[in-house]
């Protein structure tokens, strides 16, 4: 019977592969999908303290996240699609022009 | 129906744990998948995978509202926005193996473990005697359920929060298109006699591109179509595929000289 320690862990462990995701990968929209990642395991996380608390607070605030999410997958793919257009690469190694 | 009731109860109960138990894995080999695929088009569908068992996750913890919109929002509008910028950026551009920075693979690795264990291991214990509380019954308050009880402090308390998000997203979309609109001067663009007169000038096909390869041998567009001696034509596959090799059946006179 999964408690709310199972799902948290769950949680937990998502969010560190998302996280060991923006480290490792350098294409910029696998990056991009690996925060998104990241953003899902803290709405799971919301979720079940919302059942936790029987509070449904827990279930607007991942709706919010969601939507936020949502706006910046839209701008962010824009920036990658304009950097593209310029430089012609994907990798994050390449947008190095502020680099001191 | 009071004998009936910890019967179902019991039966929701082992039912979420099959769930749990069967998705959470998959759920977590969605998630290593994604980061390790070479392909970002193959990560796309490792991290789909993992949103929808996420939205199944959501249904079976009382929040049904949450998961279908984890599944039509997320997996079906943020997901295929990915698939199309893919589409037309990154599909070709596959990460090196040769990483740039010493030892950040390394790094990556032994931290990430590291921070799974402690926050995993932390969060399980401090939860480890409490019990989930009943939605079920804060969402049978409402006569529409568990949308009418999200909706409830969605439009009361939070209402100032829904406006200014609607406002983001709206500030988003119009940035999206601000950003990638090409600025194109009022002479640049050539007229359709212009566009038909350069289509028939010496040099140029007028003609559709050929299609691609045989369907009678293989079925894939990667298939080169062949030319009436038996190479193949560079102008029938899409550039952005990488050409598929014949075999030696296929590449073989298919003998009808006889």
């Amino acid at each position: 019977m999964p408690g709310p320690g199972h799902y948290l862990a769950l949680a937990a462990l998502l969010f560190t592969i998302g996280a060991v995701g923006v480290l490792v990968r350098r294409n910029a929209i696998v990056l991009f999908m690996c925060v998104e990642l990241m953003l899902n395991a803290g709405n799971l996380a919301l979720v079940t303290f919302a059942r936790l608390h029987g509070d449904l607070n827990g279930q607007v605030m991942a709706f919010f996240v969601m939507v936020v999410a949502a706006a910046e997958v839209v701008v962010g793919l824009a920036i990658i699609m304009l950097i593209f257009r310029s430089r012609r690469s994907a990798s994050v190694d390449d947008a190095n022009l502020l680099k001191y | 129906m009071t004998a009936a009731q910890p019967l179902l109860a019991a039966g929701a109960q082992s039912g979420e744990a099959w769930v749990f138990w069967l998705l959470a894995p998959v759920a977590t080999a969605g998630a290593v998948g994604m980061v390790l695929a070479r392909n970002a088009v193959h990560s796309a569908l490792w991290l789909v995978l993992t949103m929808l068992s996420l939205g199944v996750f959501y249904v079976v913890q009382s929040a049904p509202f949450l998961g279908l919109v984890q599944v039509i929002v997320y997996t079906g509008a943020i997901m295929m926005l990915f698939l199309f910028v893919l589409m037309l950026v990154g599909r070709d551009s596959a990460d090196s193996l040769i990483e740039t920075l010493r030892g950040q693979r390394v790094a990556a690795a032994v931290l990430g473990t590291g921070l799974a264990v402690l926050l995993a291991t932390g969060t399980f214990q401090a939860l480890a005697g409490t019990q989930m509380a009943d939605l079920a019954a804060v969402n049978a308050a409402y006569p529409g359920g568990n949308i009418q009880a999200v909706a409830d402090p969605l439009f009361s308390r939070w209402v100032l929060g829904f406006e200014l998000t609607g406002a983001l997203l709206i500030i988003a979309a119009v940035g999206a298109l601000m950003l990638t609109h090409i600025v194109r001067e009022k002479g640049e663009r050539r007229t359709q006699a212009e566009l038909m007169r350069a289509r028939f000038a010496p040099g140029s096909y007028p003609g559709p591109l050929p299609g691609p390869g045989v369907f009678a041998t293989s079925s894939s567009n990667a298939t080169p179509a062949k030319l009436p001696d038996g190479t193949a034509a560079a102008r029938s596959i899409s550039p952005i595929l990488k050409a598929r090799e014949l075999t030696a059946r296929e590449a073989a006179g298919k003998e009808t000289e006889r």
